[in-house]
């Protein structure tokens, strides 16, 4: 467990020197997610001995957005504030989100003729 | 100072009580939605961040403080990025069969998804940092996160819209993708984790394991496109 956390803290560190360092858009973990996916398509090895450790963190992903969703307490006059727009804009704006993907998929899977397996 | 008094100005100057805390609201959480049969209505988050809202306004402790401890679990989501490349890799080959309809649609759904929230909230006269806050709202959170500090936003307030978001897709999902006749499983999924993260892809996986694999798909190419679309985006609303 511990040198498959090395690894991938290693992967996040370069990620951020390479952000930073070259004031890329992309935060630096997405990059050293990038770099981890490119390494561990070429190596198996690397792969067998990151999964159990990365299948253990994204089992609970869900418990790392708590710290930062508390953060609501200090935010709670901004919501009042501008409750009904943004409760009409994630609404509107995530379901259509949806539809438009889900059709374009659709819609260019039958174009090229790309079946579905199922 | 009695004794309570002291051991309390001791415990709520450390970080050991406020990651106490957050660990057992989560339990607590995911044990009711467990008992909700996973119903979206019931997200464990967001029961964990009104248990912890509401013990922080009952003991009158501010949010800094309660960083100081919860830090360490928020910490986290940098290498839970990372580790996102472990479901990416395994899904290439799913990716390259269909990866002419999953570009597309990629790019349709993730500028549909920051520049429509963009445009209602512009014009229900949104400022600047709530904009820069909610244009990266489709992205899994630690992305998320890390755009908005970018942008000038607030991060926290990005982690709370980011939860509103996957939960409002994973409770509309089905009925609204049923209504619009869309069978494609691969579509409907990769349509959901492109808008609604990994809140949506687990609401995925319980309707269909096509749907799963494929919402992951969108989840891990969205936190990547976000990052490079939403700084593009963004000004033209500001």
């Amino acid at each position: 467990m511990i040198p498959a956390l090395a690894i991938i803290l290693a992967f996040q560190l370069a990620g951020e020197v390479i952000s930073r360092g070259a004031h890329l858009p992309l935060p630096g973990p997405v990059l050293g997610m990038l770099g981890m996916a490119l390494t561990i398509s070429l190596s198996a090895r690397l792969r067998e001995m990151i999964r159990p450790v990365a299948q253990g963190l994204l089992g609970h992903l869900s418990l790392l957005f708590v710290p930062a969703g508390v953060g609501v307490v200090a935010h709670i006059p901004t919501l009042i504030a501008h409750g009904p727009a943004l409760a009409v804009a994630l609404v509107v704006s995530t379901l259509l989100a949806i539809v438009v993907g889900a059709v374009t998929f659709t819609l260019v899977a039958r174009l090229i003729g790309s079946a579905s397996d199922d | 100072m009695t004794d309570a008094a002291l051991i309390w100005s001791y415990l709520s100057s450390q970080p050991l009580l406020w990651l106490t805390a957050t660990l057992f609201a989560y339990w607590g959480g995911d044990t009711v939605f467990r008992l909700a049969r996973r119903s979206p209505l019931a997200n464990p988050v967001m029961i964990a961040v009104i248990l912890l809202a509401l013990l922080l306004w009952v003991t009158g402790t501010n949010y800094s403080a309660y960083f100081e401890g919860a830090q360490f679990v928020h910490f986290m989501l940098g290498p839970a990025t990372v580790c996102l490349a472990v479901p990416l890799q395994a899904n290439l080959k799913a990716i390259r069969k269909a990866l002419v309809p999953i570009i597309v649609a990629l790019f349709a759904g993730s500028f549909t998804a920051v520049a429509s929230a963009l445009g209602i909230a512009k014009l229900l006269g949104a400022d600047p940092m709530l904009l820069a806050s909610l244009a990266p709202k489709s992205a899994t959170a630690p992305v998320a996160i890390g755009i908005s500090e970018a942008l000038g936003g607030q991060p926290t307030l990005t982690a709370v819209l980011v939860l509103l978001t996957g939960m409002i897709g994973a409770i509309f999902v089905t009925p609204m993708l049923d209504a619009l006749g869309l069978r494609d499983w691969r579509a409907r999924g990769f349509a959901t984790g492109v808008a609604a993260h990994g809140i949506g892809t687990a609401r995925a996986f319980q309707v269909h394991d096509t749907a799963g694999a494929f919402a992951s798909i969108g989840m891990g190419l969205n936190a990547i496109l976000t990052a490079v679309l939403a700084p593009l985006v963004l000004p033209f609303f500001l």
